[in-house]
């Protein structure tokens, strides 16, 4: 019996739509805030939603932030998921500048711009929105999701890569083209929700958990 | 950006009801079957709301969400007796990734700024029920209309957006139930006055109404005309559908106002109108 997949609680964000989706997928996982149980995980789930500078707070109170670098550094497969896509920046600007995790090196800035109107944009952004790839899918975690998939998100601020090779995918919204998805390493990271973006997002979590050696192959039904 | 199509889902204990005006709630069968349904027909998101929740001071609803999320990969909303960060928490615990807050706003509105800051402004909505009044204003309720305020509902959404709210549930009290239409002065209103997304709620009869308020909004939930279209087929369900459950108000005259459709109808007149919606599954070919 192999270790469940780890996903990391820093108590906030809803990590329980993260382990409903992952056990239709067919894979065990483990909902946990101890350093120790990611360092033994075959693949860390880091989701969220909130701020930034409270999330690193605690990220660096409880041990998880250094658990966080080792995983990437041993090369452990580590899926971000919105909130987790923004932490692991090297700086985000939520109220004032910030360190992030610093596994990829750029910025997290608020959403702002214009509607085909000339509106300003709604913010959060949210609904859902495609996702079109910037660079080959095959053979990361979105493999399986045809090239400009609708997909649920939910956010203020945006990823700004200062490496450009490591954008996976881009999404439009009103006259902005935001990074909605990175790959760098073993990391994968999108800013939509794949738990919340019906059988195509499922697909997502089902890439990640055979990357991690942990994926059954299970059908799922249309939606 | 795509436009969004939200069933909505009036729970009391453990039943999907549905108000009917002047008739008060009626029993349509199990939210479970109906949100697996819509689900599968592809629904954008889900809207659960409790209706008796603020009257008996309690919240049912969490059994049905995790239920529900066991089962069904589109984002949850829980609406009625959320009065506390610990009930947020409670709420995100079931499944629920955003919960809508009415009353307790209106007792305490420091519950929005903090809620927004713990738990992100993308999981909190406001709920606004509101009414016309005969001098043409409106103002915003409780407890399903219940309740008044005293507050003017559009001066009241801006206070929430400025509060920190990620989304407004904006629900016509007098239009719901009835299959007029959403009320869309309302609806213009509100949307010219703040920056976060809408969400057009109540009146829904056709397939047209629909539309009419998605071209303001962007964003609408639908009740009766979804429901009603799902009924018959639920009919032969044990798992779904009581027997007991009596449907005789739906073969009174007021009912000719509402005409049921399917979501993939509604989404396909969408389409029509410019409107590009995520694909149900059967265009999906998935």
């Amino acid at each position: 019996m192999s270790e469940p997949l780890a996903i990391v609680d820093y108590g906030i964000g809803n990590l329980f739509s993260v382990a409903n989706a992952c056990a239709r997928v067919g894979c065990d996982t483990r909902i946990t805030s101890d350093p120790a149980e990611l360092l033994r995980a075959p693949g860390v789930i880091l989701p969220g939603v909130g701020a930034m500078p409270d999330a690193m707070q605690v990220l660096r109170d409880t041990g998880l932030a250094d658990a966080l670098r080792e995983v990437a550094a041993r090369g452990t497969p580590l899926l971000g998921i919105c909130l987790g896509l923004q932490l692991l920046m090297r700086e985000g600007t939520e109220f004032e500048p910030h360190a992030g995790l610093g596994l990829i090196d750029g910025d997290v800035v608020r959403l702002a711009g214009v509607d085909p109107l000339g509106r300003p944009l709604r913010v959060p952004h949210l609904g859902w929105n495609g996702v079109h790839a910037a660079t080959a899918w095959e053979p990361t975690d979105l493999a399986t999701v045809p090239d400009g998939s609708a997909m649920y998100f939910v956010h203020s601020f945006h990823v700004r890569p200062a490496d450009s090779s490591v954008v996976l995918a881009e999404t439009r919204y009103g006259d902005q083209t935001f990074c909605s998805a990175i790959a760098s390493g073993s990391i994968v990271a999108c800013q939509f929700h794949p738990e919340r973006s019906g059988a195509l997002g499922l697909g997502i979590l089902r890439q990640f958990a055979i990357r991690a050696g942990v994926g059954a192959v299970i059908q799922e039904s249309a939606a | 950006m795509l436009v969004r199509v939200i069933p909505r889902l009036d729970i009391k204990g453990p039943n999907l009801v549905k108000g009917v005006m002047l008739e008060g709630l009626r029993v349509l069968g199990k939210p479970e079957a109906f949100a697996r349904r819509y689900y599968e027909a592809g629904a954008d998101e889900l809207l659960f709301v409790d209706v008796v929740a603020s009257l008996y001071g309690r919240n049912s609803l969490s059994d049905i969400v995790a239920r529900t999320a066991r089962d069904v990969f589109i984002p949850l909303t829980v609406a009625g007796g959320i009065r506390s960060l610990e009930d947020i928490h409670t709420a995100l615990r079931a499944g629920a990734d955003k919960v809508a807050i009415n009353t307790a706003a209106h007792q305490r509105p420091d519950l929005i700024r903090e809620a927004s800051r713990k738990y992100g402004a993308s999981t909190v909505v406001v709920s606004i029920e509101a009414i016309k009044q005969s001098d043409g204003r409106y103002e915003a309720y409780t407890d399903n209309g219940r309740e008044r305020t005293g507050r003017d509902a559009i001066a009241w959404a801006e206070q929430m957006a400025e509060a920190g709210a990620g989304e407004l549930l904006v629900t016509s009290i007098d239009r719901e139930g009835t299959g007029r239409g959403y009320d869309l002065e309302l609806l213009t209103k509100i949307i010219d006055r703040v920056g976060i997304p809408v969400v057009a709620s109540g009146g829904a009869g056709t397939a047209e109404h629909v539309v009419d308020a998605i071209n303001i909004t962007g964003a609408a939930a639908v009740a009766s005309v979804l429901h009603y279209d799902l009924l018959p087929t639920l009919r032969n369900d044990p798992a779904a559908f009581d027997p007991s459950i009596n449907l005789a108000h739906l073969q009174r005259p007021g009912f000719a106002r509402i005409a049921p459709a399917p979501l993939g109808d509604i989404k396909r007149l969408l389409d029509l109108h410019g409107h590009t919606s995520r694909p149900t599954p059967e265009a999906l070919h998935v």
